[in-house]
């Protein structure tokens, strides 16, 4: 055990404990941390040093308990049944002994070496919550280190205990019922295998019928028949599920040993961030809020500042000023041959038009996006707005949960299709990922069609209706048509509490490193193969196809290279829109087409290879095939609505 | 006035014919003789016939027989939610408890404990009169989504048959004898558990039964 080589170190608890931070702090790199549960919806792997030596950090989605109910919990499941630790660090929230403890029994039943890290002390400290530190050591006969990780307290004192961990053998046990244990000896009996957790727990699972701890017993264990029979006994015979029996024990003991460490000095007072929480969760007031943080936060932020005057600024003056007629000096003195040239510096070069989109076009509008998206999910306004806006989203299929991947949609699809994890029911995912997929637009796409409307007010509210409509249009119908049980809410919601600069700053920092590294060679790579297609004239062949559509569509030929563009992805179309229009080949109906058109076009790759990954090729796929029909369905019926009606915008 | 073993007879025919839906009830399958002294009383008060050796309701019978099940089982969740009395004490002292809680007062204890659907068996408990009127009275025990915010108490129990969704209560801290507080009520329910406030819907919201009291909050 003591070989200094590869030690490992795992981090578990309940979701938004704070398991990032400590993560963060012990390895220096960066996983995301926000003020919701579900952040952390992937592990995350890390090397960190304590001490003298260099152990591997393992960061797991959060979960309530050892049996998962969610797939990010799944995998947590996953990694403490399959990776052997060193130690495990089980992060709790200390205004919570009595509700998280049960978890650190489970951990402890299961044999691994526990770390019980009370974190957010100072928010139990303001509560008035005063707990007797060495008197919960004892009860429970583990390290218990409080801490307030983002701010570090209490870190040192972490490390130090790592480095002297030595598993204890004498740890708190807890019986259960009689009736429970004699099954559970009985199972322990039946099991001929070693598992990464004790045999005791790996009972208990089996007896619960968990399906991540069966999996593995069905391959290993010569008598899994008699031990799922067993299994299949015991729920039949008693009257309450073992479940409960065993979560009632658990619970008790937890209350218990509350009641011994926890002195409670004063009543808790209503302060001025509960009195704001509940005015976001009242609709009369949660509505105006909602207006005014889309109004700010959206419009004036995202909409003005950063498709507005950065895209501005560094579209006109840097590029258009200084970058390109710079670069084609240059490329034009050293390359002789024109189609080498237009390579890099032609009509759809890689630095003039892919570099250019990229850096000029979409970073900036992405970048301020991700800002304003890192003020909400700090503050906890995320869970809030689930609450509030539940009703609604049963309508379409979904909970109030899938407002976490809506909003972050509107940022970036393929983080958001990742993040749709967290959702509970295959049903749910699915109408998730397809209207992410179909109806919400990325930051990309929604700051170029603010700029196509900056001065075209009811166009742009014309248009954010109809898409609305489609959004809850195509919800409503696969509410109705797709199978399966109708989604449960159900969220923790988490203080409102302050933003911290340097977390949103590094965050919106990584972000944007991932979303450029992302799109950066995907818009290269359409430079170069539209520069390949017009050498041998595909190009022309393909836009020139694409015109029958766009005709139908009495849209310009021209526009077909925007949407040829969009099917690289669908900002890069979008990017395509805003050069025909600034130089006014769009009238107002054509404008309002094309930008519904592109806004519900074809997922981008990232985005196509995420719904495959998360949902398999044949919805993933399927999607997108119903997506390329039904963009130019609703373009096609809108202007022919627009001619009938005779309006002109 | 229907004797004890007359009631507890119809009460097992009521169960094994509606509930388990069983075709005949033989005098074997209810372990009873022809002869009986129970058996001669149902007959003769026309709770039921007999034919082919088998035991058939009558309407008059089969009303009682549900009646005697709704009693029992409401007598269960009494003992088991209100008086702390579990296992199998409970069960014998519901046998007790059914056959006094005639005209009307098992309709007072289905009120009291806010009319609850399902004994602690997870048997259905077939409902009375006053569950179809149900109005918001003064209740000792009632799902979390019918309680005013602000009100407080203690998790009594849950009340579900879906053992996913039992598992996900249980996860997040809804358990039996939590301390729970209604915080907000619309659009979804909010409630204050331990120290954490969480947000659910009305269909989970429902199956959460709460014992009103205990100490109210700060607020």
């Amino acid at each position: 055990m003591n070989s200094d080589a590869g030690k490992k170190i795992l981090i578990a608890g309940n979701p938004n404990v704070g398991k990032s931070v400590i993560f963060n702090d012990l390895t220096g790199s960066y996983a995301t941390v926000s003020n919701y549960p579900g952040t952390s919806v992937e592990v995350s792997r890390g090397k960190g040093k304590i001490g003298s030596d260099e152990y591997d950090i393992i960061d797991t989605p959060g979960m309530y308990s050892l049996i998962p109910i969610t797939e990010e919990e799944r995998v947590s499941q996953k990694i403490i049944l399959t990776e052997k630790a060193d130690v495990l660090i089980h992060v709790i929230d200390a205004k919570n002994l009595e509700r998280m403890l049960p978890f650190t029994f489970q951990l402890l039943e299961a044999g691994l070496p526990v770390i019980l890290v009370l974190n957010i002390m100072d928010e139990a400290e303001k509560l008035g919550m005063k707990i007797d530190i060495p008197r919960l050591e004892s009860e429970l006969k583990i390290p218990v280190i409080p801490t307030v990780s983002v701010t570090g307290r209490g870190m040192d004192l972490l490390r130090g205990v790592i480095i002297n961990y030595s598993a204890d053998k004498d740890k708190f046990f807890l019986r259960y019922d009689k009736v429970i244990e004699e099954k559970i000896a009985t199972m322990e009996a039946l099991s001929k295998t070693e598992y990464m957790i004790s045999k005791r727990a790996a009972a208990i699972l089996l007896l619960q019928k968990d399906t991540g701890i069966s999996a593995l017993a069905k391959k290993k264990e010569p008598d899994f028949e008699k031990m799922a029979s067993l299994a299949d006994e015991t729920a039949e015979a008693s009257l309450h599920s073992v479940n409960y029996m065993l979560n009632m024990k658990r619970y008790q003991a937890a209350a218990d040993i509350e009641e011994k460490v926890l002195s409670h000095a004063r009543e808790e007072k209503v302060g001025f961030a509960e009195t704001l929480s509940r005015l976001m969760m009242n609709p009369l007031t949660g509505i105006p809020i909602l207006m005014v943080v889309l109004y700010f936060g959206f419009y004036k932020f995202i909409g003005g500042f950063g498709a507005g005057v950065l895209v501005d600024f560094l579209e006109n003056t840097v590029f258009t000023g200084y970058v390109n007629p710079y670069v084609t000096k240059i490329v034009e003195g050293i390359v002789p041959w024109v189609s080498i040239q237009q390579l890099f510096v032609g009509e759809y070069g890689i630095i003039t038009l892919g570099i250019r989109y990229a850096v000029a076009i979409i970073l900036p509008i992405v970048g301020t996006f991700f800002i304003v998206f890192a003020v909400i999910e700090d503050t906890g306004y995320l869970p809030r707005l689930a609450m509030l806006i539940d009703r609604v989203f049963k309508q379409i299929g979904l909970s109030g949960r899938a407002v976490i991947p809506m909003v972050l949609g509107l940022g970036c699809k393929t983080m958001a299709t990742m993040v749709t994890r967290t959702l509970s029911t295959n049903r749910e995912r699915i109408m998730a990922t397809l209207l992410l997929a179909l109806a919400v637009p990325c930051a990309a796409q929604l700051g170029v069609i603010l700029t196509l409307f900056k001065d075209n007010l009811s166009g742009f509210l014309i248009w954010a209706a109809i898409i609305f409509m489609i959004f809850l249009l195509v919800g409503f119908i696969g509410a109705k048509i797709l199978p399966g049980e109708k989604p449960v809410f159900f969220m923790e919601v988490p203080p409102l509490r302050l933003p911290k600069l340097s977390n949103i700053i590094v965050k919106t920092y990584t972000r944007m490193v991932w979303y450029f590294v992302e799109v950066l060679p995907l818009f290269i790579l359409a430079s170069v193969l539209i520069w390949i297609g017009q050498i041998t004239g595909v190009f022309d062949l393909l836009v020139g196809a694409l015109v029958h559509p766009v005709r139908l569509l009495d849209l310009p030929d021209r526009t077909a290279v925007a949407f040829f563009f969009g099917f690289f992805r669908r900002d890069y179309g979008a990017a395509g829109l805003y050069e025909l229009n600034t130089h006014g080949l769009l009238n107002g109906n054509q404008l309002l087409v094309a930008s519904v058109v592109m806004t519900v076009f074809l997922p981008c790759i990232a985005q196509l290879i995420m719904n495959i990954k998360e949902r398999g090729w044949k919805t993933g796929v399927g999607i997108s095939v119903f997506i390329l029909f039904f963009s130019f369905g609703s373009g096609l019926v809108l202007s022919a609505i627009l001619k009938v009606t005779g309006v002109h915008l | 006035m229907t004797s004890n073993k007359a009631e507890e007879i119809l009460e097992s025919l009521w169960v094994k014919l509606e509930e388990k839906k069983i075709p005949s009830a033989s005098f074997e399958i209810m372990g009873l003789k022809k002869d009986e002294e129970a058996v001669k009383e149902i007959v003769s008060s026309g709770f039921a016939e007999i034919r082919n050796s088998t035991l058939v309701f009558t309407d008059k019978g089969r009303k009682l027989g549900r009646d005697v099940v709704r009693r029992h089982r409401l007598a269960e969740r009494l003992l088991e939610d209100v008086l702390d009395v579990k296992g199998r004490l409970a069960n014998e002292k519901a046998c007790e408890f059914e056959h006094l809680l005639h005209a009307g007062i098992d309709d007072r204890i289905c009120t009291l404990l806010g009319h609850p659907k399902l004994c602690p068996h997870g048997h259905d408990i077939p409902p009375g009169k006053c569950c179809a009127r149900e109005k918001k009275e003064l209740k000792l025990i009632s799902p979390l989504s019918s309680l005013e915010s602000g009100q407080s108490g203690k998790i009594a129990y849950i009340h579900t048959r879906d053992s996913a969704k039992m598992q996900k209560m249980m996860a997040i801290g809804v358990v039996p004898g939590m301390k729970i507080k209604m915080l907000q009520n619309f659009p979804s329910c909010l409630f204050k558990l331990g120290n954490s406030q969480f947000a659910v819907d009305e269909s989970m919201a429902k199956d959460i039964f709460v014992r009103i009291g205990g100490e109210e909050g700060a607020e």
